[in-house]
C-alpha cells in the first residue's frame, strides 16, 4: 500500500493505471476543446478538416475569428473590470477581517466567525437571487418614498460586483487569516519600541510579511471573480460578462470561435498560475 | 500625565478596534443576513392586485402539491449525493497514491497537474465534455470508428452525462482535502498497523481512513454543496430533460417573474443545503469552524 510496505506486482500495476486513466479524465476534455480551436470547419465536431487559424484571426462572418469578434472581447473587458474591482475590495475587506479573528478578543467573536463562514455554504444561486431581491426592495423603497430611482440597485455590474464581493472575501479572509497567525508579534513590538507608531509598524513589518498571502489570495479572489457564473447569472444586467456571454452563445450552438475563447482563457489562468508560483516561492520563510 | 496618556491610548485602541469590526459588520448584514432575511419575507408574501401583497404560505404550498417542483427537488438531492459519494470513491485512491506512495518532485507534479483543470472556468470544462459527447462528437465517432455503433450515438442530455460533468466539476475540492489529510498522517502509524497483523483492509479502515475523515467531511460537504447549486452543469449537459432544482428558481425569477415563488424555492434549496450539512458534521462529530478552515 505505501511504498515501505511488500505489495503484488499486479496490485501495483493496476493501481498505476487507474491513476494514469483518472489523469486522462482529467486532461481530455481541455485538449479537446484546445484542438478543435484549430479545425477548418463552423462547428466544434469532428471530421477534422485540416488546421487553420481562421477562430483567432477570421475577418467576418461565418468565420469570424476571436481576435474580430467585438462582443467577445467587449464581454471579456467587462469581465477583467469587474474581477479587478472585486478583488480589490475583497482583499481589502479581508485583510480588516484577518487582523480582527487573530489580533482582538471581543464577546460574540465566535458567532461573527461562523457568520464569516456563511457565505461559503450558501448556493451561488442563491446568494444572487437574496441579494437581487433585496436590492430591488431598497430601490422600490426609495422610488415609494423619495420618487428617485437609484439605477445601481437594478442588475447590472455594480450587483454583480456585490455579488462575488459577498463570498470572495470569506476565502481572502481565510487564506490572509492563516499567513497572520503565523507572524511572530514580537516583530511588531520590536518595530514599536524602535519608535514606530502602531500604524507604521503594521506597514513596514506586519504587511510585507503578509504579501504572499495577499497575493495568492488575490489572484484567486480575481480568477474566481473572472470565471463565476451561477451568482453573476441572477445579478446581471445589460452588459455580459464573459461567462454569460460564453453561455448564451453556448445554447445557441457557435462556431469554434468559443474554443478559441477558451484556448485564451487556459494560457491566460495558465500564465497567473505560473506567476503566483512565481511570487510565492522566494518568499517563504 | 500617564493615566491620561493611557486613557488616550486606550480610546485610540477601542477606535481602531471598532473601525475593525465596521466593513465586516456592514458587509455580512448587507450582503449576507438581510438580503436573505427579505428573501423569508419575498416568499411568504402572495400577489392579491397590482403592487399589493398579502401574507400567505402559497408559495410552499404549490412546492408540495406540485408534483413537478417535488420531484425536481427530490432528484437533484439525490443527484448531488450521488454525485458526492462517486466522487469521494473516485478521488480517495488517487488522492492517496499521491500523498503516500509518490514522494519528492513526481509527487508535486501529480499534485498540480489535479489542480490545473481547475484553473480554467467551469463553462470551458463543460464545453469540452460537451464537445466529447454530442453525437457528432468524439466519443460517438471513436465508436463508429472501433466497429461498436454503426450510426452516430447521442450521449448528451442524459442523466449519466450530468453526472460525468459533476463529478468532473467537483473533483478538486475532494482531491485537495483528502491530499492534505493523508499528507498529515504519519506512514509509520501503517507499518506498526500491519506489523500487528492487520490486513490492508483493517488498515485502510481502522487507521487511514479515522485519520482522513476531517478531510474526507469538507470533501464532501464542499463537493455536495457544489453539486446542489450548480446551475451550468445539468443546463448544458442535460438539456431540457435536465430538470435541476435551480434552473427552477432561474424560471421563477427571470422567465417567469414569479419572485415570490422563486423566493420561496430559495429558501428550499438553503434549507436543504443547511440541513444537510449539518447532519454531515453531527454523523461524523466534527465541528463547521475546523471543517471549513
Amino acid at each position: 500500500m505505501i511504498p515501505s510496505i511488500p505489495s503484488s506486482r499486479f496490485f501495483r500495476v493496476s493501481y498505476l493505471s487507474y491513476v494514469t486513466l483518472f489523469f486522462v479524465f482529467l486532461i481530455t476534455p481541455l485538449v479537446v476543446v484546445a484542438a478543435f480551436s484549430f479545425n477548418d470547419a463552423l462547428f466544434p465536431s469532428l471530421p477534422w478538416n485540416g488546421f487553420t487559424w481562421d477562430w483567432y484571426l477570421g475577418k467576418g462572418e461565418p468565420r469570424l475569428g476571436l481576435f474580430h469578434d467585438d462582443a467577445l472581447l467587449d464581454s471579456i473587458g467587462v469581465s477583467v473590470q469587474v474581477a479587478i474591482v472585486t478583488t480589490m475590495a475583497s482583499l481589502a475587506l479581508a485583510t480588516c477581517n484577518a487582523f480582527l479573528f487573530e489580533r482582538e478578543q471581543f464577546p460574540g467573536k465566535n458567532f461573527l466567525y461562523v457568520l464569516m463562514l456563511m457565505p461559503l455554504v450558501i448556493p451561488g444561486v442563491i446568494l444572487g437571487v437574496s441579494i437581487l431581491v433585496f436590492s430591488s426592495t431598497v430601490a422600490n423603497w426609495f422610488e415609494v418614498q423619495f420618487g428617485y430611482e437609484i439605477e445601481a440597485l437594478r442588475p447590472g455590474l455594480v450587483l454583480v460586483t456585490l455579488g462575488q464581493f459577498a463570498f470572495l472575501t470569506t476565502i481572502a479572509t481565510l487564506v490572509i487569516s492563516a499567513r497572520l497567525r503565523k507572524f511572530d508579534i514580537t516583530q511588531e513590538e520590536a518595530a514599536m519600541n524602535l519608535g514606530a507608531s502602531r500604524l507604521t509598524a503594521i506597514a513596514t513589518v506586519t504587511l510585507p510579511f503578509l504579501k504572499p498571502a495577499l497575493f495568492g489570495a488575490g489572484v484567486v479572489a480575481f480568477l474566481m471573480s473572472f470565471e463565476n457564473f451561477n451568482t453573476t447569472l441572477m445579478l446581471v444586467g445589460s452588459d455580459a460578462p464573459l461567462t454569460i456571454a460564453m453561455f448564451d452563445r453556448l445554447r445557441e450552438g457557435s462556431t469554434p470561435v468559443l474554443n478559441a475563447v477558451s484556448v485564451l482563457l487556459m494560457v491566460g489562468s495558465a500564465c497567473l498560475a505560473l506567476v503566483s508560483l512565481f511570487v510565492q516561492r522566494p518568499a517563504k520563510p | 500625565m500617564s493615566k491620561a496618556n493611557g486613557n488616550f491610548n486606550r480610546t485610540q485602541y477601542r477606535l481602531g478596534f471598532f473601525l475593525l469590526l465596521a466593513p465586516i459588520v456592514l458587509w455580512l448584514s448587507l450582503l449576507i443576513i438581510l438580503p436573505h432575511i427579505d428573501m423569508v419575507l419575498v416568499s411568504l408574501r402572495e400577489r392579491i392586485a397590482s403592487r399589493q401583497y398579502g401574507f400567505s404560505f402559497s408559495n410552499y404550498t404549490a412546492f408540495f402539491t406540485e408534483p413537478l417542483y417535488w420531484n425536481t427537488f427530490v432528484r437533484t438531492a439525490v443527484m448531488s449525493i450521488v454525485a458526492t459519494v462517486l466522487t469521494l470513491l473516485i478521488a480517495f485512491p488517487v488522492s492517496f497514491y499521491i500523498a503516500k506512495v509518490l514522494t519528492g518532485r513526481p509527487r508535486i507534479a501529480l499534485f498540480i497537474l489535479c489542480l490545473l483543470p481547475f484553473w480554467v472556468s467551469e463553462l470551458v470544462r463543460t464545453y469540452g465534455w460537451m464537445i466529447l459527447l454530442r453525437e457528432t462528437g468524439l466519443i460517438s465517432g471513436a465508436l463508429q470508428w472501433f466497429g461498436l455503433a454503426d450510426q452516430p450515438v447521442e450521449m448528451l442530455y442524459n442523466d449519466v452525462a450530468i453526472m460525468v460533468g459533476l463529478i468532473y466539476t467537483s473533483m478538486l475540492f475532494m482531491v485537495v482535502p483528502l491530499v492534505t489529510t493523508l499528507d498529515s498522517l504519519d506512514n509509520s502509524l501503517i507499518e506498526a498497523g500491519y506489523d500487528l497483523g492487520g490486513s490492508s483492509w483493517n488498515v485502510m479502515r481502522s487507521i487511514v481512513i479515522p485519520h482522513a475523515m476531517p478531510g474526507i467531511m469538507s470533501g464532501c460537504i464542499v463537493v455536495f454543496m457544489l453539486t446542489l447549486g450548480n446551475y451550468l452543469t445539468p443546463t448544458l449537459l442535460g438539456g431540457k430533460s435536465s430538470l435541476w432544482f435551480t434552473e427552477q428558481i432561474y424560471t421563477q425569477f427571470i422567465t417567469r417573474f414569479n419572485w415570490e415563488q422563486g423566493a420561496a424555492f430559495g429558501i428550499l434549496l438553503l434549507i436543504l443545503s443547511s440541513l444537510i450539512v449539518w447532519l454531515g458534521l453531527k454523523i461524523t462529530r466534527q465541528s463547521f469552524t475546523r471543517v471549513m478552515s
